[in-house]
């Protein structure tokens, strides 16, 4: 790996060197390296591009990191990745795709990732979108995300996209059995000339499940961002939709939340608020001593942390 | 020293200049514990702002420590030292209590243990709010309270606090008076408080009456006080007209 390739790791998963645990990092379409646990097993697909990450049940306090890195203009890199997550575990897992791109064809990562959560099982996935690079081709990333959640299964799915990527068109749908909880945060920040779309459903199939979605987006220039976040209840349930996005310069941002219930018992809500920095917000922290940039960039770090 | 000169500002109003402050003219020695009272809507919290650079006063001018800073901004201000505790303060999504104390204090490396001083001297019990977001999610009197402790976080050389009793509950608003108490038993800064209360104006050097936009009346605590009194017992002009009818 180069300077490049790690400067990519370090910004997607936080990795300055190889990881601990189980891990498979992805360079150009190609596997640049992996590593098996007791516990987690990580095997190529035979049929598609992709691999199967087998977590065995009961598996407590390991993580799994897959990161992917492209380099290569021109290239576009498709995979599917198969998460199955035995009952009773606790893990973390750390994905995540940043795409150098210093030339001027479009470099494009497309990931299906499907996790198979099993019972009473507990899940922390993150995953980090970055883009970078000097060149005038463009960085795409279109990520595809299913959940599917045992009775009693839970998950907490981070997604971070800062800064860097052209074009994301997103897709989360969970489906969710009874007693399983989702906390779902989105954070995003376009600018320039980039787009955003992100869909996303989450439905509540069984009684005692609970999920809160969570996004916040900034968009800058002349970015676009849409967002479909929907939540539907077909049992007794709970789900909070919570979309804010601060809105800057010549931008465009859409936010269309759907709540659909399908029992009398199902308890949905959802918020959502565009609008600009607050005046005061920016007057307040100018009072301490910052200036005008200064506030604003203070604000929006943490909006977005 | 804080000098105020023939201080005005107006804003447009149908079709007519309305003037909010006029030719308001006030010295404030180091040191000092100054009291602004007097009726709402009178202009005390407009002469706050002006002198926080908040509003651009009209004509006039303000002398703090003999330079003229009355065509600094905000951030040239809070840099030399003024500091500013709003009325109604903002919330922010995203930044937590420990953000702001951090920010005010100039310190991005403030301790927890620095933080929770501050809270628990304007009595907030300090590891409840620490890594809270200072957002909807706190009361009025929370927000209120942590906006203060942003403001003695700052240990500016010139407070200046806008009805910081407001929404606080009587046991937090003792442990606040305290806090001022002590800040002026010190020396520790020139304090200036817009406030109603009694027990903060008991606290006073002096006391200084705005109505309708002027300087009425100034004068040391002991001089001022009762005539506070006598003020608020003669009570609304309205409710007698009608009781006499």
């Amino acid at each position: 790996m180069n300077s490049i390739d790690t400067h990519l790791l370090r910004e997607i998963a936080d990795l300055e060197r190889v990881p601990q645990g189980a891990y498979n990092i992805r360079k150009n379409g190609q596997l640049e390296g992996r590593s098996n646990s007791a516990n987690i097993v990580i095997e190529s697909k035979e049929d598609k591009p992709g691999i199967d990450i087998h977590i065995a049940p009961g598996t407590v306090n390991e993580s799994v990191h897959i990161p992917v890195i492209v380099t290569q203009t021109g290239l576009t890199d498709l995979v599917y990745n198969d998460f199955h997550i035995g009952e009773n575990s606790d893990v973390s897992i750390v994905a995540g795709c940043g795409i150098h791109n210093s030339g001027c064809e479009t470099a494009q990562h497309d990931g299906v990732h499907t996790f198979y959560v099993g019972k009473n099982a507990k899940v922390r996935y993150v995953e980090k979108h970055y883009g970078e690079g000097e060149g005038t081709g463009k960085r795409i990333l279109n990520p595809h995300t299913i959940i599917y959640l045992e009775e009693g299964a839970s998950i907490q799915l981070e997604t971070v996209q800062i800064r860097g990527v052209d074009s994301t068109r997103r897709y989360t749908k969970v489906e969710m059995e009874a007693g399983a909880e989702a906390v779902v945060t989105e954070r995003l920040l376009t600018h320039g000339d980039q787009f955003a779309e992100s869909k996303m459903e989450v439905i509540m199939k069984g009684e005692g499940a609970r999920t809160q979605v969570i996004s916040r987006s900034v968009a800058q220039d002349n970015s676009v961002q849409v967002f479909y976040p929907q939540v539907q209840g077909e049992a007794p349930c709970f789900g909070h939709v919570q979309c804010d996005s601060i809105i800057m310069d010549h931008a465009k941002v859409s936010s269309i939340p759907a709540i659909v219930a399908g029992h009398t018992d199902a308890q949905l809500i959802h918020e959502a608020a565009i609008g600009k920095i607050a005046g005061d917000q920016l007057l307040k922290l100018m009072t301490l001593g910052l200036t005008e940039e200064e506030a604003e960039q203070k604000i929006l770090d943490g909006f977005l942390r | 020293m804080l000098e105020l000169k023939h201080l005005t500002f107006s804003v447009e109003g149908e079709g007519s200049q309305k003037e909010i402050l006029k030719d308001v003219s006030l010295d404030v020695q180091d040191g000092t514990f100054l009291v602004v009272t007097g009726p709402n809507g009178g202009g005390k919290t407009t002469l706050a702002k002006t002198i926080m650079g908040l509003n651009q006063p009209t004509s006039g001018q303000i002398i703090w420590n003999g330079e003229d800073i009355t065509n600094l901004n905000i951030t040239e201000r809070a840099r030399r030292g003024i500091s500013y505790g709003f009325q109604q303060p903002p919330r922010f999504k995203g930044l937590r209590v420990w953000d702001l104390l951090s920010l005010a204090s100039g310190n991005p490396q403030l301790t927890h243990t620095d933080g929770c001083q501050l809270l628990t001297q304007v009595g907030l019990c300090a590891a409840d709010y620490i890594d809270r977001e200072v957002d909807n999610s706190l009361s009025g009197g929370e927000v209120k309270r942590i906006e203060i402790a942003t403001i003695l976080a700052r240990k500016s050389p010139l407070m200046i606090f806008d009805e910081p009793e407001a929404g606080i509950d009587l046991w937090s608003f003792a442990k606040l008076t305290e806090t001022f108490r002590y800040i002026h038993e010190k020396r520790q800064a020139t304090i200036i408080i817009i406030s109603h209360q009694e027990r903060i104006i008991n606290l006073a050097d002096e006391i200084v009456m705005i109505a309708g936009g002027e300087v009425v009346e100034r004068g040391a605590k002991e001089e001022m006080f009762p005539k506070i009194l006598e003020n608020t017992q003669s009570g609304c002009a309205f409710v007698k007209g009608g009781a006499q009818a």
